[in-house]
Parts: structure tokens; C-alpha cells; sequence
């Protein structure tokens, strides 16, 4: 036993003895330093008797995509509100039904579940337990297929991002050079492809309306260039190298980090060609792909999920299924950045004039959540 | 050193397949003592509580004025590693928030019902250890027998509990055939069980996620998201306790399964064989015992074992529908809980509770103390890593170290004859 506690004394003073000078503060404020986490920063606001609490899928809250979103909405909403956050990684399905389970039993008010993996797990959480406020994110919680959710008491996040990869299709196929325009996915899931489908959309009614023939490598419409997972690796390079090698001047990858994978293989490539961000806009979230970033398909799952626990925190939740698009802002293009001066302005004032279209709805954008 | 000693029962580890230290380490490390598993998972727990400590936010606050008041990050140090152990334990053991018995004993329940696959799948590798084969296809012959079960379970329209029964042996079949595959080529080309396994994890993986997403094979007919529909109640296995507990019929069947291995193993003609390749093939061989028919054999009971164990994952634990990672890591972790267990039915069974009350507690400590989840993961893994490394844990609790420095005096001067002769 000597031997170990020597290993903690050891430990312990190595972490102290980096920055163990400061002066101690005052007696009695000591104890707030050991509180939870969550609420930390500095408010002026009371705190409320309010838990808001998430659960991750099997990606993390570090996936880069729709957890990590839906992780900084929530956690900074319950920051704004004064109120206690928790927060829940799952590493299988498994762990849905009991991490569930252990929010309720700590007492969470609102209950952020990610992913449609964690559909059935929420519905059954959610019926169990009537008194609680639930939000779905990416999935309608419908899983009897009729049409409607399946708990009064859950909030499902939907996002019409086929209407944002509208406009970034139409963007890309007027700035391809080559005429040619790609994209590959993680996995053919409906939260995939929606992305996919909409830019090939974009670009079919660029061709429509100018009389060109870009054409779109690695979605047909049906079927496309998958990598198999979610993760930024060998796979997800041989993919964007093998669509790069036709000949593309634009790529978009859809699934969270393996748009790193695709800026790996356009550096190796050595040509000029532009990446498409998804989720966040990727020029702040990832500032080593700035000079190579046209624009960003935003889904703000952050946007919404701070809004549904403000409006939950204050009494005032609204269990309506919220669907994000254009008109409402849940969905939208990013920035163009350090492209701005790379890209037509009369192609940009025609992207500004399609959003307003598609807003009115006289250009059609088709998706699975709309048919 | 062929002649037996009288000292024989105190060397018997050392003296198996001197010729072949790798197999020999192996033979240590597959059948540890009882002490030395315990040993390894009190190191672990220390080590992770170190870990605690340097991950709180309330110790690095505390820690920053440490030389002007030391006692606050003593202090801190022991809410975050007592909060953290205590939400551990109310998560796994008994919930202490509970009003009445049925709300605390809940969290065992728990515990029991997340250790259900591990027993079963944890058998299958014990099963292979003691044959001397490395089974790491666990994975794959989950996926393989969750799918099997899956199919029936969804897909048919049969009375309870034929329907479950004939899911169940569906189920079995499939993940014995998986580890069937590999035991056959290693007995007929000599290919190693550990490449094998692992490559038709991989097999397996990527079948699951084509049949998941493709219409009319796995996937719920109506959705296009790669998840299969929910089994049929005629299939489920039913809750043990009540509707209000998650453990259900699969715990039974994991008593049952470790009733039958230990049988297997120290009862039976074909377990005596099991173990005679796995101590030493070439001596097997020379008694007259069929080493690639057994490996071949080892290997279908091992994969019907872990096979057991992917059924009741789709039939019990989750039974509202399944994707490509219904496996859960546990193919992995029975490597775990098998070398935890010392290789041995029982020891198997109270390695894989410890586990689900890790995994059950988990949660808790996460949702309760803001702990990350990759703590237990890692104080799960440095139990292997002790495990593996038996010396040091005899080391640190002064154990005696077998083989080295025997205690007994008139054992040693019978074994210095021996060297001098």
C-alpha cells in the first residue's frame, strides 16, 4: 500500500504544485466552487429550481455534429437561466434506457434525447413519466409509423436542410469551373441524405434555369458515395480522393468530423478546390479549413434547442413538433467569408432571390419531411 | 523437469509447456488467483479515483490556493471522489433516496440485467482460454446471433414461448456457426483464431449494416433509418420481477449457462479434452485426443455461449428494435470479465456482476456527479491491465509470487535437488 499512496501523493502534488499560490478566498464561498458544474458562470440572476438535462447517442458530445450542437444550445441556456444542467454520454444503445433513467432519477425537468437511436428509449421514458418535458432532436419520435408521436409530452427537432443544400447547390454550380460538383455521406441515414439530396436539387435547377450541365458526383438522386461511419479516416480519404479524381471543383461531405478526411485528400490533390461545411458554419468551428471553405450548410440545432429550453425553463413549454427552414432560421447558408471576393455577386443576389423563393414556396424543395 | 515432483500441486502452472513461454505467460494470465483479480480491481478503483480527483472542477478551484489553505482541496478531493463511488454505488447497489425496499433494490436489478450478457458472453471466452484459443470474435457473433434472433423475433407470428424458444435457438445457431467459422480454419489451415475473429467482427459488422439498410431484410418496414422494428411480445422474455424492474428470463438463462459450463468443464469427457488441448496441445495429441476436432467444438459451444448472449440483448434488454451496435462493446469486455473471472465458471459470473454494477452505476455518476463516463471505462481497462500483470499486483500486496520465492523451506530444498539434478 505504500507504494500507491506514495502514487497519490505524487499525483496530487504534481497537479498542485502548478498553480497552488493564488490566495484563498473568503470562508463560506468555498462552497459554491464545489456545486455542479453547468451554472458556473458568473450570473447575477437568482437560480431556479429547473434541471435541464441531455443525453448523447453513441457519438459523443464531441461528435462535431448534432450532440456537440445540441450540448452548447442546452448548456447555455441553462446557463442564461440560471438553472442546473446535466449531461449524459451514452456509448451504446444500451445505455439509452438506463441513462434515461438515471435523468429522471435526479431529478431533470426537460430532457434533451440526440439522435433517432434514442427514439423509442425517449417514448417510453416519456410515457412513464407524463410530468416531465421531453425534446426529440433529428427525430419525429413516431416510431408506429402513423404519422404522429407517439407522447404527448415529447418535442421532436426536425430540420428541412434539403432547403439550405438547395442554395448551396445552386452556389456551387454556378462557381464550378469544371462542371462538376461533389458529395459523399457517413452513412445513407435520412439526416444524410437530406443534405445530399437538396444540393443535387440546387444544382439540377441551376441547370434548369441557365441551360448548363453540371453534373453531381457521388449522389444520384437515389443512391451515393458512402463511408461507411462517422469518423475522419483512411475510408473517409479514399472516398473524397476517388471523387476529387473526376474531376470535381467543389465537395461536399455530409456525416460530422469527415469533412477533416476531405480537406486531407483536396491538400494532397494539390488542386483548387472548394469544401462545403455542414451543421455549423465550419469556418468558426474549424478555423484550418478557412482557405479552402466556400460556405457552410447550417442545421442550428443549437439555435433551437437553447430556445426550447428558455421557453421550457420559464414555464412555457411547447411539446409542438418544431420543424427548422429557411423561413425560420433552423436552417440556413453560412457566410461565404474569404470567398466573397472569389464568387460572382450576381450569382450571390440569385442565391438571395432563390431563398426568397423557396420562402414563398414558388421554388419547390423536396425532402422527407415534406412529402 | 519431465518427472512430477512431490511438490507438484505448487508448480503446476510453471510446469505446463515449459518449451513455450508465450503460451506459459498465457496460462498465468488466463487463470489467475482469486487474490490477484481482487487485487487489480482495488488498484484500478485508486487509480480512478485519482483520476477523479484531477478531472474535478472543485479540486483545480480548490488546488489554486492550496499553500494558503490546504484543507479546502483535501476537502474537495473527498466530496469528488466520495460523491463520485457513492453515485456509483446508489446507481448499482441501493438506492438510498428510495422511499420503500421495491425503489432501493431497483438499482441491483439493474446491475443484474446489464451483467446478463456479460455472464454469457463472458463464459464463451472462459470457454476458449481454458482451450487454449482467444476468442475476440465476440462482437461478431453477438451481431451475427442478434440478428438471427431478431429476424424470428419480428418476423413471425408464433404463440409464446414457442416464439421466443425458437428465436432463442435461431439466435444460438447463428453466433455458434460465426465462431464455427473460425474454429474450422484453424483446425483444417491453421489459421490463427485471433485474426479470424477479429476480421468476421468486421464481417459481421458491415452485413448488419447492409441488412439494416436495406428494406425487407432487417429494417423497420416504413423508415428509412437503419434500425430494425420491435420484436413481437409473443418472443420478448419476460420481466423476472414485474414490470416495474428491467431484469428479465435472460439472468436465468445465464445461471443456467454457467451451471452448464462448469459441468462441462470439470464433469465431462469432452470439457476434460477442452482442457487437455489447452494446457498442451502436443500432449493432448499423443493421448489420443482429436485437437482440431476439439478446436472446432470449442469453438461452436464458445460462439453459442456469446450467441446466448447477443439473443437476449434483442429478446430481453432492448427489445424495442436494434442497430449495428446492439453488441454494446460487450464481445469485448467478456475478454475482460473472463480474464477478471480467472477463466472459471463462477469466477466468470461475479467478474460480469461487478461489471453491470460498473455499467449500471455509470449512468449515475455521470447524470448525479458530472463524472465523465470514460472513468469507469478506465478503471475498467487498468483491471485488465493489472490482471495482465499479476507480479506487480502480488507485488504491491506483498502476495506470494508463485514460482519465485516459495515460502515453505523444505519445498525449496526439494526444488534446489531437483535444479542440481
Amino acid at each position: 500500500m505504500k507504494t500507491v499512496m506514495r502514487g497519490v501523493a505524487l499525483a496530487a502534488a504534481t497537479a498542485l504544485a502548478l498553480a497552488a499560490c493564488a490566495s484563498a478566498p473568503d470562508e463560506g464561498s468555498t462552497s459554491s466552487s464545489t456545486d455542479t458544474a453547468g451554472a458556473s458562470e458568473t450570473q447575477t440572476a437568482e437560480p431556479i429550481d429547473y434541471t435541464a438535462c441531455i443525453v448523447s447517442d453513441a457519438g459523443g458530445f464531441d461528435d462535431k455534429s448534432f450532440n456537440q450542437l445540441s450540448f452548447e444550445g442546452t448548456k447555455k441556456a441553462a446557463a442564461d437561466l440560471n438553472a442546473n444542467f446535466k449531461s449524459v454520454q451514452s456509448d451504446s444503445e444500451t445505455d439509452f434506457q438506463p441513462n434515461l433513467e438515471a435523468m429522471v432519477g435526479v431529478g431533470c425537468n426537460t430532457i434533451v434525447s440526440v439522435g433517432f437511436a434514442l427514439s423509442a428509449a425517449t417514448v417510453e421514458s416519456a410515457l412513464a413519466n407524463p410530468d416531465l418535458e421531453y425534446v426529440l432532436v433529428d427525430d419525429a419520435a413516431d416510431n408506429d409509423f402513423n404519422g404522429e408521436k407517439d407522447a404527448p409530452n415529447i418535442k421532436p427537432l426536425l430540420y428541412d436542410t434539403a432547403q439550405a443544400a438547395f442554395l448551396v447547390g445552386y452556389l456551387s454550380a454556378g462557381y464550378s469551373q469544371t462542371g462538376k460538383v461533389g458529395t459523399f455521406g457517413g452513412q445513407p441515414y435520412p439526416t444524410v441524405t437530406i443534405f445530399m439530396d437538396g444540393f443535387k436539387q440546387g444544382v439540377d435547377y441551376y441547370n434548369k434555369v441557365k441551360g448548363t450541365s453540371v453534373a453531381v458526383v457521388g449522389w444520384d438522386g437515389k443512391d451515393g458515395s458512402f463511408t461507411g461511419g462517422f469518423e475522419a479516416n483512411d475510408t473517409a480519404k479514399a472516398t473524397a480522393t476517388n471523387i476529387i479524381g473526376q474531376g470535381v471543383d467543389v465537395l461536399l461531405p455530409v456525416g460530422g468530423p469527415i469533412y477533416q478526411s476531405a480537406r486531407d485528400a483536396i491538400a494532397d490533390s494539390g488542386k483548387d478546390i472548394a469544401l462545403i461545411g455542414v451543421d455549423a458554419d465550419v469556418y468558426n468551428t474549424d478555423p484550418s479549413v478557412q482557405d479552402i471553405l466556400l460556405t457552410s450548410i447550417m442545421k442550428n440545432m443549437d439555435v433551437s434547442c437553447y430556445d426550447t429550453i428558455m421557453a421550457a425553463g420559464e414555464g412555457s413549454f411547447d411539446p409542438t413538433a418544431y420543424v427548422g427552414t429557411l423561413e425560420n432560421g433552423g436552417v440556413g447558408m453560412a457566410p461565404l467569408h474569404n470567398f466573397e471576393s472569389k464568387v460572382d455577386p450576381g450569382l450571390v443576389a440569385e442565391v438571395d432571390q432563390l431563398k426568397q423563393d423557396i420562402i414563398d414556396g414558388t421554388v419547390p424543395v423536396t425532402s422527407y419531411l415534406n412529402q | 523437469m519431465s518427472h512430477t515432483a512431490p511438490q507438484s500441486e505448487d508448480k503446476a502452472e510453471t510446469t505446463v509447456a515449459e518449451d513455450n513461454r508465450w503460451r506459459d505467460a498465457m496460462t498465468r494470465i488466463v487463470s489467475g488467483s482469486w487474490l490477484v483479480s481482487l487485487g487489480a480491481v482495488v488498484l484500478a478503483v485508486l487509480a480512478g479515483s485519482i483520476m477523479i480527483i484531477v478531472t474535478d472542477p472543485g479540486v483545480q478551484a480548490a488546488s489554486q490556493y492550496f499553500f494558503s489553505r490546504p484543507g479546502d482541496t483535501f476537502a474537495a478531493m473527498g466530496t469528488a471522489v466520495g460523491g463520485a463511488y457513492y453515485a456509483l454505488f446508489i446507481g448499482a447497489v441501493w438506492d438510498f433516496r428510495a422511499t420503500d425496499f421495491a425503489g432501493g433494490i431497483r438499482p441491483l436489478t439493474q446491475s443484474l440485467t446489464m451483467a446478463t450478457p456479460l455472464i454469457m458472453a463472458g463464459l464463451g471466452v472462459a470457454l476458449g482460454f481454458r482451450a487454449g484459443l482467444f476468442n475476440i470474435g465476440g462482437r461478431g457473433q453477438m451481431l451475427a446471433a442478434a440478428a438471427g434472433a431478431g429476424w424470428i423475433g419480428f418476423g413471425l407470428d408464433m404463440p409464446w414461448p414457442w416464439h421466443m424458444l425458437l428465436a432463442m435457438l435461431v439466435g444460438i445457431l447463428a453466433g455458434a456457426l460465426w465462431a464455427g467459422i473460425a474454429g474450422l480454419l484453424k483446425a483444417l489451415t491453421g489459421a490463427h483464431e485471433v485474426i479470424v475473429t477479429i476480421m468476421l467482427n468486421y464481417v459481421a459488422f458491415y452485413l448488419i449494416s447492409y441488412l439494416l439498410a436495406t428494406p425487407g431484410l432487417l429494417q423497420a418496414p416504413g423508415s428509412s433509418n437503419p434500425k430494425t422494428p420491435p420484436m413481437k411480445s409473443t418472443a420478448i422474455m419476460p420481466d423476472l420481477l414485474g414490470s416495474q424492474y428491467n431484469l428479465h428470463l435472460g439472468f436465468v438463462f445465464a445461471l443456467l449457462a454457467v451451471a452448464f459450463v462448469w459441468w462441462l468443464l470439470n464433469r465431462s469427457a469432452m470439457g476434460f479434452a477442452f482442457r487437455a488441448v489447452g494446457e498442451n496441445p502436443a500432449a493432448a495429441r499423443v493421448a489420443g485426443i482429436d485437437v482440431p476436432k476439439n478446436t472446432v467444438y470449442v469453438m461452436l459451444i464458445a460462439g453459442a455461449l456469446v450467441g446466448l448472449a447477443g439473443v437476449t440483448q434483442v429478446l430481453g434488454t432492448v427489445t424495442t428494435g436494434f442497430s449495428s451496435d446492439i453488441d454494446a462493446g460487450i464481445g469485448f469486455d467478456a475478454i475482460t470479465v473472463a480474464l477478471l473471472g480467472g477463466s472459471q465458471p463462477v469466477g466468470v459470473l461475479f467478474a460480469a456482476i461487478l461489471f453491470g454494477a460498473f455499467k449500471a452505476g455509470g449512468s449515475l455518476m455521470q447524470a448525479a456527479e458530472g463524472v465523465p463516463i470514460e472513468i469507469v471505462l478506465v478503471v475498467q481497462s487498468l483491471i485488465v491491465l493489472f490482471i495482465a500483470a499479476p507480479p506487480l499486483v502480488r507485488a504491491v500486496f506483498r502476495l506470494p509470487q508463485p514460482g519465485a520465492k516459495p515460502k515453505k523451506r523444505p519445498k525449496r530444498s526439494a526444488r534446489r535437488k531437483e535444479v542440481a539434478a
